[in-house]
């Protein structure tokens, strides 16, 4: 049997997981690892300038290909710089593997330096975690901790290795597990069938159905299936924020996003169902407004991986646990046998009534001519230039929210955001995984003037390996989400939310060695965009000034049911 | 309501700490807690008490189900279960007092392991609510020092929990 190191073998491992890219920055207890990267090309590192951006840039590309993300820091500052990142990829049950250097056994406890207790700072925030304790015991913890990141719900592992487990000069036997099995850890394979049964009978009885599609659609690989299913029924369907392009977002059946920013039309159909089956969405607090009076008249179907999302904040009335894939593919089947139809006749009159809420208040805004121009309208450029085709990824905020409302994404894994954890900082370091994933794609990160100087240094990254993400940074020169709830609820008192002295990023773009560009006027938008993204290999920063009082609607009135929005600043539901 | 939550897990670094971090992140509360490794040296048996709702105790089952290391686990107070915690409590034990608590350790059925002039250790073993009534009828004036080792259970009959 080959002999290795302790880092030869996380190396090794990594290429037997068939890993592409690692992202990360070495330091003093990951060298040993550094240097066996170096004496091999299989498996490319790539360099960022903060450990937060090599957890965002992993999870940016877990999320656009499906695959794990790998990550690599070195102990102390290092690891806690990832635990943001970590946290974000949890919140939203992404796949990650992140590797932290840990300070040698024999030092571990003493408060060495750059000693932290890594395992237990990050352990609300990871599927699971391990420590190596002895070199041997590498293959297996590579083997386990990628397969727990990617099955069940996936989520981000992290593995703690103190330097001496990774020294040169101690080599151990080295094969990589072909499978793994764990007592204690067996996710679901099949949804219950009788469950399922019983759900294909609520859905045939159904007068008012909704269909509320979530994240977990996207990443149980769920998406065709489902709008098969959407398309079979016609029944409408809503996304969550996550969820996002598991059904074309161009569909007529698609009412659009639901919650908190969600369309008139989406949140009111929830409101006035008889029958949600909500499919890999966790009926969280941005979707529900207050649980007592959520949908009232409504029946639950909940399809999760997780049983712990199943009744946690809202009681389902058919928990199925199972892969969202497979008991979709069932749920198809048994129509087919069933030769079950809907209650044609109900829905006809449902989708009229649907149709009179779409006609009454569809998504808009108002323009103003000699004004200044209005966030919506750069998404809705930025959708026109790109043809609906591109990856968007995006930072936290009112531009979160405004991409997530104006640009339609008919593919899943197309709109890459931080939904649960809501991390500002998160858009460009995602974007250039994205970019490493597919090189070829169109990616534009929709940020703003806040967002994006908190990771602001991986242009630097983006130069570094030729990443020609485009940034649209929607500056409306104030925290724009923050200043609104001010605005709503604050009487206005704009308590340290505004962006003074921001910097002339044209040139701060330029400085890096990227295309700046300022727009401050609407006629000028377009021709800008088409610019932009001609410029097929260069980063374009777009700086473009907007209306820094536009508030995002409609917004769902706090403590309210689902149908009580604002829906303009005067009027509301 | 009070439950009694039995888990069997892996007998590993960080395990324990999974469990605990699990109940403070979610903010549950845990009442007892005992734990010892059992026959087979790669498992532990863990028993804790908490109390709640039974919503929030299946979103506790749960969760703690999630959990990596967390390989069964029972909720005892669903059936018919055995529940015994170990005390050992100093007492006063001067003048009249000292005939009063002997016969009170005798009334519980516990044992006077210790023996001072003036002190008493007696050490105690039954359902918590026993362990209770004992520290009523001796007064806790005349109480020195408590120490409870945490519920243990166990299913009656033939239900087990094993691998």
């Amino acid at each position: 049997m080959e002999m290795l190191s302790g880092a030869e073998m996380v190396v090794r491992a990594l290429q037997d997981e068939g890993v592409e890219y690692i992202f990360g920055y070495p330091g003093g207890s990951v060298l040993h690892i550094y240097d066996a990267l170096f004496q091999q090309d299989s498996v490319s590192h790539i360099l960022v300038r903060h450990e937060q951006a090599a957890t965002h840039a992993a999870d940016g590309y877990a999320r656009a290909t499906g695959k794990p993300g790998v990550v690599m820091v070195t102990s102390g500052p290092g690891a806690t710089n990832a635990i943001t990142g970590l946290a974000t990829a949890f919140m939203d049950s992404i796949p990650m593997i992140v590797l932290s250097g840990q300070v040698r056994s024999d030092w571990i406890g003493d408060d060495a330096f750059q000693e932290t207790d890594m395992i237990g700072v990050s352990r609300p925030v990871v599927k699971h975690s391990f420590m190596v304790r002895d070199a041997k015991d590498i293959p297996e913890i590579m083997k386990k901790a990628f397969y727990i990141a990617t099955t069940g719900r996936p989520g981000p592992v992290l593995i703690d290795i103190p330097k001496d487990q990774t020294a040169p000069n101690v080599k151990n036997p080295y094969e990589y597990p072909k499978k793994v099995k764990m007592r204690s850890y067996a996710p679901v394979s099949r949804g219950h069938s009788g469950q399922i049964r019983k759900a294909v009978e609520e859905l045939m009885k159904a007068k008012r159905p909704v269909i509320y599609a979530g994240g977990g659609v996207i990443q149980g690989e769920g998406s065709e299936l489902l709008t098969k299913l959407a398309h079979r029924l016609n029944f409408p369907v809503t996304n969550t924020l996550m969820g996002l392009g598991c059904f074309p977002g161009t569909d007529p059946q698609n009412v659009g996003m639901l919650g908190m920013h969600g369309t008139y039309e989406a949140n009111m159909t929830m409101h006035s169902s008889d029958v949600i089956l909500a499919v890999g969405a966790r009926l969280d607090d941005r979707v529900t407004n207050n649980v007592k009076k959520f949908c009232p008249g409504a029946k639950i179907i909940h399809i999760d991986i997780d049983p712990a999302t199943i009744s946690k904040n809202i009681m389902a009335h058919i928990p199925i646990v199972g892969p969202v894939h497979q008991v979709l593919e069932e749920m198809l089947t048994m129509l087919d046998e069933h030769g079950g139809e809907p209650d044609r006749k109900a829905l006809e009159r449902w989708w009229e009534e649907i149709e009179g809420w779409r006609k009454v208040h569809g998504m808009r805004y108002e323009t103003n001519e000699n004004g200044p121009m209005k966030p919506q309208q750069v998404v809705q450029a930025l959708y026109k230039a790109t043809k609906g085709d591109a990856y968007v990824t995006s930072d936290v905020g009112q531009h979160q929210m405004f991409a997530a409302q104006y640009y339609q994404y008919d593919k899943p894994r197309r709109w890459i955001n931080s939904g649960g954890l809501g991390t500002m900082g998160f858009g460009l370091p995602a974007a250039m995984g994205v970019q490493f994933a597919f090189p070829d794609a169109t990616v534009a990160c929709v940020t703003g003037e806040g967002s994006i100087q908190m990771n602001i240094q991986e242009l630097s990254t983006c130069l570094q390996y030729g990443l020609p993400v485009k940034i649209i940074n929607i500056n409306n020169q104030a925290l724009g989400m923050v200043r609104q709830w001010q605005d709503m609820q604050y009487g206005g008192r704009h308590s340290q939310s505004y962006m003074e002295s921001l910097p002339d990023f044209v040139a701060l773009a330029e400085a890096y060695g990227h295309v700046g560009m300022k727009i401050t006027k609407f006629e000028d938008l377009e021709g800008a965009m088409d610019e932009a993204f001609a410029l097929k290999d260069r980063l374009v920063f777009m700086d473009i000034y907007v209306d820094s009082t536009e508030h995002v609607y409609p917004m769902q009135i706090a403590d309210g049911s689902m149908r009580d929005m604002w829906l303009s600043k005067t009027e509301r539901t | 309501m009070r439950r009694i939550i039995s888990i069997l897990m892996e007998n590993e670094p960080g395990a324990l700490s999974r469990v605990i971090g699990l109940f403070s992140q979610r903010g549950y509360n845990i009442e007892s807690l005992s734990v010892a490794p059992t026959e087979d040296s790669t498992l532990s048996r863990l028993t804790l008490t908490t109390f709640g709702n039974d919503l929030k105790i299946e979103q506790i089952t749960k969760h703690l189900n999630k959990l990596i290391e967390v390989v069964k686990l029972v909720d005892l107070t669903e059936g018919a279960h055995i529940e015994r915690e170990l005390m050992l409590i100093k007492v006063k034990a001067t003048g009249a007092q000292r005939a009063e608590v002997k016969r009170s350790v005798d009334i519980f059925r516990g044992q006077i392991v210790d023996v001072t002039s003036t002190v008493y250790t007696v050490q105690l073993t039954g359902a918590s609510d026993k362990l209770d009534a004992f520290i009523g009828a001796i007064g806790e004036t005349q109480v020195l020092e408590v120490v409870r080792s945490g519920v243990s259970g166990i299913s009656r009959g033939e239900k087990v929990l094993s691998l």
